[in-house]
């Protein structure tokens, strides 16, 4: 068996410890990575051979959790999967961008969750029915309309990649609209109504512009950009019913 | 927070950005081919002044310049907002005002054909 292949990587990684920083500032690592590693394990490999008081959030590996997203040579990405292989020179890392640090690389996602809650990201039944009457049923057609806009991992890179975020913080932003989308979708939903009331803002989908870097940034291949401009056309035609056709306001 | 009337621009913006995915293209290459000296027969001098004489020609016409102008102004608007400039007002009212005054001027030149 041939031997792993192994390079000096070196990671320009910001730092900032609220209780003695007044401000971040960058400190640069130097460590022997495997070829094939990605830049979460060289994190990791800092952090137990040179530098402990290193802080990261990280769970599965796999681009699966969400929670490794960081800035990596100003690009927002999942650490566990940007290989090292695909970076020359000294690789930077910062924390998600347009988010306040914690501490080191992790970031508060507050705004995020708060704007998550105010779409409703959650089925709101057509009619209750009692459980003795069984599952709300669906079909595979039906499921197939907002399928992928439910592969969402909440991972924020959409938001670190708007600039319209970084702009307007109050902009509810491309992973909450993309789920209030994916319920807008559900067959078994009845939630719409309520929904567009929080979507249909200025804070909403129209602090949009279509720059479309949420789409490039995204793990999972959601594709917020097109729930988006979706959502601007169901906004638009809710909005002739309520203004231009009588009796549509209700 | 109040719902936006943001569609009342956005419409337009988004049927000029239809029209110009499909007819921008070409209008570009044909005139390109028509500098060249390459008019293709169909699309003479003549036949085109007939087309732009005629009432369906005119609302064709004019339907592709003022959606274009339309959605070029919204999408300019746009873009200064991603740059960052905020006077959203101001940027807007020059630019849906020189798309008006352009769809004008389309309009009293196709009905002076």
């Amino acid at each position: 068996m041939t031997p792993l292949k192994e390079r000096l990587v070196q990671l320009e990684v910001l730092r900032y410890n609220p209780d003695t920083d007044t401000e971040a500032h960058f400190q640069r690592y130097e460590v022997m990575c495997q070829e094939e590693w990605v830049v979460l394990d060289a994190l990791n490999k800092i952090k137990a051979d040179i530098d402990p008081t290193l802080n990261y959030r990280w769970s599965c590996h796999m681009a699966v959790c969400g929670s490794c997203g960081m800035m990596i040579n100003g690009e927002p990405k999942l650490s566990c999967h940007a290989f090292l292989r695909s970076y020359e020179g000294v690789i930077r890392v910062e924390p998600l961008a347009h988010f306040p640090i914690e501490r080191d690389l992790v970031t508060a996602p507050d705004d995020f969750m708060e704007k998550l809650k105010r779409v409703k990201p959650y089925v709101i039944p057509k009619e209750e029915k009692p459980i003795s009457e069984g599952e709300y049923k669906q079909t595979p057609a039906q499921l197939m309309k907002f399928r992928q806009y439910s592969m969402c991992i909440n991972c924020m890179l959409c938001y670190a990649a708007c600039p319209q975020y970084g702009l307007t913080p109050s902009f509810i932003g491309p992973a909450a609209l993309t789920l209030a989308h994916r319920y807008n979708l559900d067959s078994r939903d009845g939630g719409r109504k309520e929904r567009m009331e929080v979507v249909a803002t200025k804070e909403g989908v129209w602090e949009c512009t279509f720059v479309g870097a949420c789409s490039e940034v995204c793990p999972a291949h959601v594709d917020p950009a097109s729930a988006l401009q979706q959502l601007k056309i169901v906004g638009s035609i809710d909005w002739i019913v309520e203004h231009l056709i009588p009796g549509g306001k209700s | 927070m109040a719902k936006s009337h943001k569609p009342v621009v956005w419409f337009p913006f988004a049927a000029g950005g239809t029209v110009i995915a499909f007819c921008i293209p070409v209008i570009v290459l044909l005139t390109f081919l028509a500098a060249l000296g390459h008019v293709p027969a169909g699309l003479s001098y003549e036949k085109l002044h007939a087309f732009a004489a005629g009432g369906i020609g005119k609302l064709v016409l004019f339907g592709v310049i003022a959606l274009s102008a339309w959605s070029s102004a919204h999408r300019l608007r746009c873009t200064c907002y991603d740059f960052g400039l905020r006077a959203d007002t101001l940027v807007a009212t020059v630019l849906y005002v020189a798309a008006i005054v352009g769809s004008i001027a389309a309009a009293l030149f196709l009905l002076r054909i």
